[in-house]
């Protein structure tokens, strides 16, 4: 935790729910921000680390802007997730599934490539859905939105030395 | 831009001249992690996006403006500036990666700024004024900012987080009428629509009913993701609960386009999912007139009271 | 035996000629120990404060290096107070009448008990009537009394005191002089009615044929007209006219004149030439109840004001259920009709957060349990009040909480994040029918995000230091705190008096208070006021700077640092002197004398290096090379 900027204000929280209020999906996590932060103070760990909350978390920064304690909320969020890989703790492989796809991509390409994504999540995590999902894809094919084979960049070889480099130096801190 | 948002980058390009707007590529860039790299790797991310600012730094003619046109590139490429300038020990971390790729990023080096930001803040509404030939007279639009431009907001750009004025300003410098509407920030869905559909189609409706309700014609976005969310997965949303929302959403620049004369074509109308030719069938060759002031009279018991004013 | 005996006793038995004592800071027991010394014989000015406590025990936690520390400071002090002469103090005279800024309870209260006293007092107000928010609040927490009919006899009593002296629609311009000696300089705004003939018949208000929003007493939900009473009860009992909206000053002085027509009084009490005067008065003690300002609550959007129609503030609801008020005491809907069937009080609006204001306004809980009682009574609508914590500390306040919970208002635990007036789906929709307002908040004891419709919002605003409280400040002197109110000498032991001698503060410009507190302050600042009058004079720290002339190079670089206004320029003799009653010896001008033509009494150049001398007496030892 102590990496997140800004973390060290989460002693700071007043439980006032500016956050789960704000939340566009609050009402579907199992504990709001808020709860979050009242079981990290109570050493919860592994019901924080469950939680679906973060993975819920659509990066909208309201209850970061709202916070009356400047608490930034959505990095802690952020946090939350790679912890919770790291630990292998989340009640749904769905949730992280996206980002972790998503990831993939990103270090194959260099660039993110949405049928790929779309497809492989959905194939891995929501086999049924993939087939209701179908026209949506074809529309952007159609509309010419949409590449069938992903980009790689050039710099490919740069991008991974960086990334690798960089998550030794991450791991060095954890 | 080049896939999903090609009406973005087609209008975009077609109107840079007209408000002097000079655009260079950043060679070789690489995506920018979204909200989902973050999650998996804090440092990495900041790498990740470290390159990009490192390559538009070393690329850049003349200039230190870098701007983005999508929501999560631009506060990406604001976030990581802004976290390394706050926090010496990422800016040396991020550093220590980008060196193993050749690469050095002096934070601050680059002012990282949204598309929209720079056409309001820098180019200015009197400037794109003087470039509209055909005012969208009648066209009653909802402008839509969603959330992470306006949010966090490291550099305060904008005049309010929750309630931005800049973009209806800009809409009604093109002869449109912004309407009032209280989900201009509320958001878009995001990856929900991905995975947790249920989530970002009521999100959706919502966003699209109340643009409906605030009697728009349509809903004007600043971000690829946004214009997705909102346009494909409308017709989805429809099919999700049965109902037949038929709100276009386009791009300001497309919607600068047509006001300064571009043919509809070139703007990239016509790629949406729902059809904008309806709506834009509305642009009247006149501005409408504005109904005058009611002579001000006595209040008698009952009346209704003064609402407070926005000053 | 206590330490001053001890102190007595080692002065008297060993002879000694000076005192240092290593203790806390000079601030609060200076005055003290300098007693001491006096009893004992010495020149209390040969005594001297170490301060090991605030610069050593309170800001340290390495023990050893503290002790080292603190023993340079006594050092340093020891070698200091060698080098202190003998003064005396400065003995000036008290004049005996007294300014009050502020018309509100608190300005009310100090200036009927310095005038019960039997000294003249000069109350001057910004508005045109004595009573201040006050005026406009229906009933009081917790008791539920009305409080027109608790303030409008203080305002009545004010008014026609005849050792009050009441400037209303006036504002303090200038003031110069010192504690006992100051000279104020008040600006009387024309109100375009003559005082003196001016029976307040009122037809002239009648007669007006300009309507418009009254923003101010009536919090913008009721009209006035151009020419109009500030309120029914206002003391004095006169008109004003604004400029701004009078037909007459908007088409450049023509037109209308209906109030002068109609004025029965000979000579017409209506003077469209009115101008403004400048009165100059003789003042020994100030006492400053500026008051506060509504937190504006446009600055949170998602809370919709001004943007939804039935988002109200606290005091639009004040207004709305006085019974003298623009509805004549009925809660309704901004329609001016509908009374509202669900109502929800959203707390802590622009306080306790640090995106607006970090302290807590004090007053809205009480407040908004108050509302919450009254539109339960007048309307029997639900009710809900969102808070993050309920304070109810002061004397009934708790056991009115227990009662509006027996009322049955509901209450919701949580800080609300937002009010919209689009329901999230159809259903909603349908469930809570057009026109309603979603409350949307996480009820945090529920653990679960609520979105509550009402048809009615209250933003419990916060109060606020004046907006123009640092200029307000600059010109009496005294300084404001980061967040604006002023500062008082001492938190706890001197809540009333402020850093300058002769300036008081009471009410909530001091901070956030409630009535009782507000009128208690009001009393206590008339006590000390009391008491320097009753005095006759006053003796005032000799420890002050002077301008050695004929080294002074009318530089002019001091004359504006001075904190205290008390630098000018002799324009004759192209010098800069300093006015020695209003000096409080901080030492600014001292150091910023590029001539050295500034002396500081107690803070000689001596002084400071014999002082420093001391300080580094160990280090200086600790770098002498070892010999092995």
């Amino acid at each position: 935790m102590s990496a997140t900027p800004g973390d060290n204000r989460l002693n700071l929280c007043i439980q006032c729910g500016s956050c789960g209020g704000s939340c566009p999906s609050g009402a579907e996590m199992d504990h709001t921000p808020r709860r979050l932060f009242a079981l990290i103070r109570a050493d919860a760990r592994e019901a924080v680390l469950r939680s679906n909350a973060p993975w819920y978390c659509v990066s909208c920064y309201y209850c970061t802007v709202r916070c009356p304690q400047e608490i930034h909320i959505t990095d802690v969020m952020y946090t939350l997730k790679s912890m919770a890989i790291k630990a292998g703790l989340f009640h749904d492989a769905a949730l992280p599934g996206f980002s972790e796809t998503f990831v993939d991509y990103v270090e194959k390409y260099g660039r993110s490539f949405e049928l790929g994504l779309a497809t492989r999540f959905n194939l891995r995590h929501h086999p049924l859905s993939l087939a209701g999902m179908a026209p949506l894809g074809l529309g952007m094919l159609k509309r010419g939105r949409m590449d069938l084979t992903p980009h790689r960049i050039d710099g490919m070889a740069q991008l991974t030395a960086i990334l690798d480099k960089a998550k030794a130096l991450e791991g060095g801190l954890q | 831009m080049q896939r999903n948002a090609r009406p973005y980058l087609d209008s975009l390009l077609a109107i840079r001249e007209d408000i002097d707007l000079e655009l260079q590529e950043i060679e070789d860039w690489n995506c920018c992690g979204a909200t989902e790299y973050m999650s998996v790797h804090r440092v990495a991310a900041h790498a990740l996006v470290g390159r990009n600012l490192a390559l538009a730094r070393d690329q850049a003619r003349d200039t230190d403006l870098l701007t983005a046109g999508c929501s999560a590139c631009y506060l990406n490429l604001a976030k990581t500036d802004a976290q390394m300038r706050e926090d010496a020990g990422l800016k040396d971390t991020v550093n220590q990666a980008l060196a193993a790729g050749g690469l050095e990023y002096e934070p601050g080096a680059m002012k990282v700024r949204h598309l929209l930001d720079l056409v309001c803040h820098d180019i200015g509404y009197d400037a794109v004024k003087a470039r509209v030939v055909k005012p969208l007279h009648g066209l009653k639009v909802a402008a839509y900012y969603g959330c992470q431009v306006v949010r966090p907001d490291y550099d305060s750009r904008w005049d309010s987080h929750e309630h931005p004025t800049a973009m209806d300003k800009l809409l009604a410098a093109l002869g449109a009428e912004p309407v009032e509407w209280s989900l201009k920030t509320q958001c878009c869905g995001g990856h929900m629509s991905v995975i947790g559909p249920d989530v970002a189609f009521g999100l959706i409706r919502r966003l699209i009913h109340g643009a409906q309700e605030a009697g728009a014609d349509l809903v004007v976005t600043l971000c690829p993701m946004c214009q997705l969310n909102l346009d494909a997965y409308q017709v989805e949303m429809n099919k999700h609960f049965h109902t037949d929302y038929q709100v276009p959403v386009l791009y300001f620049t497309q919607l600068m386009g047509l006001a300064f004369g571009k043919k509809p074509k070139d703007l990239g109308i016509g790629k949406e999912f729902v059809d904008a030719a309806p709506a834009l069938a509305k642009i009247q060759a006149e501005a409408p007139k504005v109904a005058e002031a009611k002579r001000k009279r006595r209040p008698k018991p009952g009346d209704a009271l003064p609402m407070p004013g926005m000053e | 035996m206590a330490g001053q005996e001890l102190i007595e006793q080692d002065i008297h038995e060993q002879q000694l000629t000076r005192v240092v004592v290593a203790a806390c800071s000079p601030h609060l027991h200076e005055k003290t120990f300098r007693g001491v010394c006096e009893r004992s014989g010495m020149n209390p000015y040969l005594s001297e404060m170490a301060s090991i406590r605030e610069h050593v025990a309170w800001v340290h936690t390495d023990k050893v290096a503290a002790t080292a520390k603190a023993k340079a400071i006594v050092s340093g002090t020891v070698e200091r107070v060698l080098k202190n002469d003998p003064l005396e103090a400065i003995r000036v005279p008290i004049d005996a009448q007294t300014l009050v800024v502020g018309g509100g309870i608190a300005g009310i209260q100090a200036a009927l008990e310095v005038a019960e006293a039997g000294y003249d007092v000069y109350l001057i107000e910004r508005e045109a009537s004595l009573g201040g928010h006050m005026a406009q609040f229906d009933k009081t927490f917790p008791t539920l009394d009305c409080a027109a009919c608790i303030l409008t006899p203080k305002m009545a009593s004010a008014g026609a005191h005849p050792k009050v002296h009441l400037f209303t629609w006036s504002e303090v311009e200038k003031v110069e002089g010192f504690v006992g000696n100051y000279t104020v300089t008040v600006k009387k705004k024309p109100r375009y009615v003559d005082e003196d003939i001016c029976t307040g018949c009122g037809i002239c208000v009648e007669k007006c044929p300009v309507l418009v929003v009254d923003d101010k007493f009536e919090a913008g939900i009721g009209y006035r007209k151009a020419i109009y009473w500030p309120f029914a009860q206002a003391v004095p009992n006169l008109p004003v006219l604004d400029t701004e909206t009078c037909t007459y000053y908007i088409g450049g002085k023509g037109g209308c004149r209906a109030c002068e027509k109609f004025c029965p009084t000979v000579p017409n009490s209506i003077k469209f030439d009115q101008k403004e005067e400048r009165v100059t008065l003789k003042v020994g003690n100030i006492i400053l109840a500026t008051g506060w300002d509504l937190f504006n609550a446009r600055r949170i959007p998602q809370y919709g004001y001004g943007r939804l129609a039935n988002v109200f503030t606290n005091l639009e609801l004040e207004r709305m259920c006085n019974a003298a008020g623009p509805t004549g005491g009925k809660v309704v809907l901004r329609d001016g009709q509908t009374a509202p069937k669900r109502v929800g009080i959203v707390h802590c609006v622009g306080s306790r957060d640090r995106n607006y204001n970090r302290h807590c306004s004090a007053i809205c809980c009480m407040q908004s349990l108050k509302t919450a009682h009254l539109v339960k009574e007048r309307t029997g609508a639900e009710v809900y009040n969102f808070y993050i914590d309920i304070r109810t500390p002061g004397k009934e306040y708790d056991e009115f909480y227990q009662r509006v919970l027996d009322d049955g208002v509901h209450f919701v635990r949580g800080k609300v994040a937002e009010i919209s007036d689009i329901p999230f789906d159809p259903a909603e929709a349908s469930r809570n029918g057009a026109g309603t307002l979603y409350i949307q908040v996480e009820d945090t004891l529920a653990g679960m995000q609520r979105r509550i419709p009402v048809d009615m919002v209250v933003l419990a605003a916060g109060l606020e230091p004046r907006r123009d409280s640092s200029e307000v400040g600059k010109t009496f002197g005294i300084a404001c705190s980061s967040n604006g109110w002023f500062i008082e000498k001492h938190a706890k032991m001197d809540p009333i008096a402020t850093m300058t001698e002769g300036v008081f503060v009471a009410g909530c410009a001091g901070g956030p208070k409630d009535i009782p507190a507000s009128v208690s302050q009001g009393s206590a600042a008339a006590a000390r006021v009391l008491n320097y009058i009753r005095q006759g004079e006053l003796a005032l720290e000799p420890v002050r700077a002077s301008v050695l002339e004929e080294r002074c190079s009318g530089c002019r670089i001091c004359n504006g640092l001075c904190p205290f206004n008390a630098i000018s320029f002799i324009e004759e003799r192209k010098v800069t002197e300093i006015n020695a009653a209003l000096c409080q010896g901080c030492g600014t001008c001292v150091a910023a004398c590029p001539a050295g033509a500034i002396q500081g009494t107690g803070f000689s150049n001596e002084q400071l290096f014999a002082q420093i001398e001391g300080l580094l007496r160990d280090v200086n030892r600790s770098h002498e090379p070892e010999v092995v």
